[in-house]
């Protein structure tokens, strides 16, 4: 794919990246920001993780990420070619495995799998952690929000939408 | 009519597209936060279109094939009913209205991302979300610790350097880490 088409190709590493995403967009979200941050330079750091809170924060399956970096790279085509580029080669999938399921379910190369991704998994959604946190937390209030919005989602059963309100609000107050 | 083999197909209704579309449409947008809950609730407790054995049968398909776990989920319960048009009614519900609030969304960013007032919420509303995915890798994390799956663990950790640090390509990373550590939950003594 050519320079002056960097939709296409990031609606190709997304149709490719969608077969690893087990679990989600979070699993992935180390390689998107490779993709248009680091390799293309299509966003900033900062603009990566505005897009990722704003994803966050809105209603929906949060695989709608990717809807927002399209908008960004190539307004509304851009939007609905990641969004359907992350979602067709799974849903096809899914749509046929369900039948056979039942087949394989208790397989022992089955149950090796998915245990054996799991930590892989884990690893990714980690480094998206990292990552995301270094884009968002260039000073020490935003790295003590960071940390007090984990330790809510870790260890309460508030709805993490009100960490994420507050957080909003004092930034709003420009404590950020 | 597809039958799935994840589901009991007896049952004593069987959903309407238009109910397909509206359920799934009603989970996206209480789902704040993760979904998940929300699709419990409804599909279990309120439509009873499964019951605990089958959402938790149908969780596990989700959860092993790629892709968000919600998207498979509406894919599962909308052909088991209705075929591929019963799938497609219930993926358009849980994107459809959420996709245009995005989109609104990435409008609205472009054009007053940059406003002062504006920077200084995005800022924090960013520091917030990184907090979220942080708890998330730690609780996936969590039990591994917590049962000594030393192995995994470092799976998990040759991942997270892979990807998180040295900046690899995630494919190669999934080529060589994947197949180890399937291979070694396989053999494994029991």
């Amino acid at each position: 794919m050519r320079d002056d088409s960097p939709i296409g190709l990031f609606t190709l590493h997304l149709a490719l990246l969608s077969l690893v995403a087990v679990g989600g967009v979070n699993t992935i979200v180390p390689e998107l920001h490779r993709q248009v941050v680091e390799v293309s330079g299509a966003l900033t750091d900062q603009q990566f993780a505005d897009l990722f809170a704003i994803a966050q924060a809105a209603p929906g399956p949060n695989v709608l990420f990717v809807t927002l970096i399209g908008w960004q790279l190539a307004g509304l085509t851009g939007a609905l070619l990641a969004t359907a580029a992350l979602c067709v080669p799974t849903c096809t999938i899914t749509y046929f495995v369900t039948r056979v399921w039942d087949r394989f379910r208790d397989a022992p190369w089955r149950i090796a799998t998915q245990a054996g991704v799991v930590p892989v998994t884990i690893g990714f959604i980690a480094a998206s952690a990292f990552l995301i946190a270094r884009a968002a937390d260039d000073n020490l209030v935003a790295l003590a929000i960071t940390a007090a919005t984990a330790g809510i989602a870790y260890w309460s059963q508030i709805n993490p939408l009100w960490a994420l309100a507050a957080a909003a609000a004092l930034g709003l107050a420009g404590f950020v | 009519m597809a039958e799935s083999a994840v589901l009991d197909p007896v049952r004593q209704k069987v959903p309407r597209l238009s109910e397909l579309f509206l359920g799934f449409l009603g989970i996206s947008l209480s789902g704040f936060g993760g979904v998940l809950p929300w699709a419990r609730r409804m599909l279990v407790e309120r439509r009873r279109w499964l019951n605990e054995r089958e959402f938790a049968e149908a969780l596990a398909l989700c959860q092993f094939l790629p892709g968000p776990n919600i998207v498979n989920m509406s894919i599962i319960v909308g052909s088991r009913f209705r075929g591929i048009p019963g799938a497609l009614s219930a993926f358009a519900g849980l994107v459809g209205v959420p996709l245009v609030i995005m989109i609104a969304c990435g409008a609205l960013y472009a054009r007053y991302g940059e406003l002062e007032a504006l920077r200084g919420a995005l800022a924090g509303l960013a520091a917030g979300a990184a907090g979220l995915i942080v708890a998330m890798a730690a609780k996936m994390m969590a039990p591994l610790v917590r049962e000594g799956q030393v192995p995994a663990i470092l799976f998990a950790l040759a991942a997270f350097a892979a990807v998180g640090v040295l900046r690899f390509p995630l494919y190669w990373v999934v080529l060589v880490l994947a197949p180890l550590s399937v291979a070694y939950c396989f053999w494994r003594p029991k």
